[in-house]
């Protein structure tokens, strides 16, 4: 045997372990999702004798579905998660794009630069520390929350310094200055120019934003929590909270519960896997 | 010369970033300073006064013996979970970027428990922890010890971030050149010693990131808290975010869990800085 194919087959080796490893790692990710799958379509009472087995000593039972839609009111809270995420996302993009933009060509005036750095600072600041006087400020003295908009309205104010920061990297490196003069030149105004010219150049900045801030808006609990106290406004981490809040003991509905909560973003996640892997790649390296 | 003009600039600025700057002020920056006035009195979310008591608040914060358990809980769990999640995430991140087949199917998996909430990652695992290990050890639940259940909540995070935080290691992989590597291995270097010696400290700028996000989310952790243990059995695991929330809501301390919240920032973001200038020190270039 050749050193060469001494080597070679060191690699195919060693490549096999790997393989194993990481095939096992998988499994341990994924067991819980799977147990969660399996113990859907069991009866209560299977589930507590056990967990463990494929099929339940009762049969198959797709009862534990639409009783668990029903009660947790699945397709309200599922719009309601909807709105909010689409809304909140694309005004997100919007204003903080915007946003970025005049301060990136006003770089030299001394309260943009004041701004800027307000709220790149104001990043470190965690939720717990604004929660309070936002709930005194917001639900006290103006009365505001229960309201979808409000919700809406704060995520995009909790998240502009993150997106504006990102925009401004990419319009500062990517968006040449020359290109905007010949718009004004063949005579765009400031407006026309950034909406024609400078924001469909920005494309994938604007898809790593939408992408880590969709995610956040639809699994955030504890702001949507503070601002929605009303049954009919829930979205879905809360509708599974309460849920699991009232029927913690009917196993085999909560099975279903967490699984209809799980399903809209996995769905999602098998379709456009490869940008939203490559949106949160790009989002954690940048900020 | 119309256009520099200060108040076309300002109408200028006001046309793009207007909405934006509204918005921050609105919601992070007027909060944040009156989430300071706040700590100066003792309001209980009802009553229209607000008395003023100066720094009783912060006085009283730092008597709260149970604050401060969760303080030291949340520091042990902090740092068992940020050491765990950047082990396993640098290991994931390996062996995802070792070439082998199938290797973007892994990553894509691993990524997969970071796509769902901490609310119901929290209840999922519940159940993994109350019925379906009950049912392989036979033995009584993990959540129903004290010291088990912060074991559960080490674990789920873990579980939860490494995939985020292989994303980032990955990232730092790829920036490695093979050509530096070759020429370890060429100089005699074994791929344990490229290994140590090349690749991890061209990846220290990772490390320094992937610890920071760590250490920040890991802080404040409240949903998988929440959702898991609910701080059972008997307060035993509830951490410090959750105490500042049963604190200002549940007990109606504004005033207290205000300041106790300040506490926790200040400390978190103490560790995390003290972190990153100490990473940024030994940085090296290629």
């Amino acid at each position: 045997m050749t050193e060469n194919e001494r080597a070679a087959r060191q690699k195919k080796i060693s490549h096999a372990i790997m393989w194993i490893v990481l095939l096992v790692l998988f499994i341990c990710f994924i067991a819980p999702f799977i147990l969660v799958i399996i113990n859907v379509f069991k009866t209560k009472a299977d589930i507590t004798s056990n967990p463990l087995a494929l099929i339940g000593a009762h049969g198959f039972t797709f009862k534990n579905f639409p009783e668990a839609m029903q009660k947790m009111n699945f397709w309200r809270v599922f719009g309601n998660s909807l709105i909010i995420t689409v809304c909140a996302t694309v005004l997100t993009i919007v204003v903080s794009s915007m946003q970025a933009y005049v301060i990136v060509r006003n770089s030299r005036w001394k309260l943009c630069t004041l701004i800027f750095s307000l709220m790149i600072a104001s990043m470190v600041i965690p939720f717990q520390v604004l929660m309070v006087p936002l709930v005194s400020v917001y639900g006290g003295t103006l009365g505001v929350l229960n309201h979808r908009i409000t919700l809406i309205l704060m995520h995009v104010g909790f998240s502009v310094s993150m997106a504006m920061f990102m925009f401004h990297g990419a319009i500062k490196t990517n968006i040449p200055l020359e290109l905007e003069e010949a718009a004004t030149i063949d005579g765009c105004s400031k407006w026309q120019t950034y909406w024609k010219i400078v924001f469909p150049l920005l494309k994938p900045t604007i898809a790593t934003v939408a992408i880590i801030n969709a995610m956040a808006y639809w699994n955030d609990y504890l702001l949507p929590s503070l601002v929605l106290t009303k049954k009919e406004l829930y979205t879905i981490p809360i509708a599974t909270q309460a849920f699991y809040g009232t029927y913690s003991t009917d196993i085999g509905l909560v099975m279903a519960a967490l699984l209809l909560a799980m399903l809209p973003i996995l769905i999602l996640y098998v379709f456009l896997q490869r940008y939203i892997v490559q949106g949160v790649t790009a989002g954690a390296v940048k900020g | 010369m119309k256009q520099n003009t200060l108040s076309n600039k300002i109408k200028q600025y006001l046309m793009f970033g207007g909405v934006g700057t509204a918005l921050f002020l609105c919601v992070v920056a007027v909060p944040f300073i009156y989430g300071l006035y706040l700590t100066l009195t003792s309001w209980d979310g009802v009553s229209a006064s607000k008395p003023f008591v100066g720094f009783a608040n912060f006085a009283a914060a730092f008597k709260d013996t149970t604050y401060w358990q969760a303080m030291g809980r949340t520091v042990i769990y902090s740092a068992f979970a940020v050491i765990l999640i950047n082990v396993v995430a640098f290991v994931l991140a390996y062996l995802v970027t070792s070439g082998i087949k199938g290797q973007n199917f892994f990553r894509a998996g691993f990524f997969v428990p970071n796509l769902i909430g901490g609310i119901v990652l929290g209840y999922v695992w519940k159940f993994v922890f109350n019925r379906a290990f009950v049912a392989i050890f036979n033995s009584t639940s993990l959540l129903s010890t004290p010291n088990g259940a912060l074991f559960c909540l080490i674990f789920v995070s873990v579980w939860q971030y490494a995939g985020y935080m292989m994303l980032i290691y990955v990232a730092g992989f790829m920036s490695v050149s093979p050509d530096v590597k070759e020429a370890a291995m060429i100089d005699g270097c074994t791929p344990a010693q490229a290994m140590r010696n090349v690749t991890i400290p061209l990846m220290r700028s990772s490390f320094v990131q992937c610890i920071f996000l760590s250490i920040t989310r890991c802080f404040v952790v409240y949903d998988v808290n929440l959702s898991l243990t609910k701080g059972e059995p008997f307060g035993s695991s509830v951490l410090a975010a959750m105490h500042v929330y049963n604190q200002a809501f549940t007990y109606k301390n504004y005033g207290l869990g205000q300041a106790e919240a300040l506490i926790l920032f200040l400390v978190c973001a103490i560790v995390g800085v003290t972190q990153v200038m100490i990473g940024k020190k030994g940085e090296v270039e290629a």
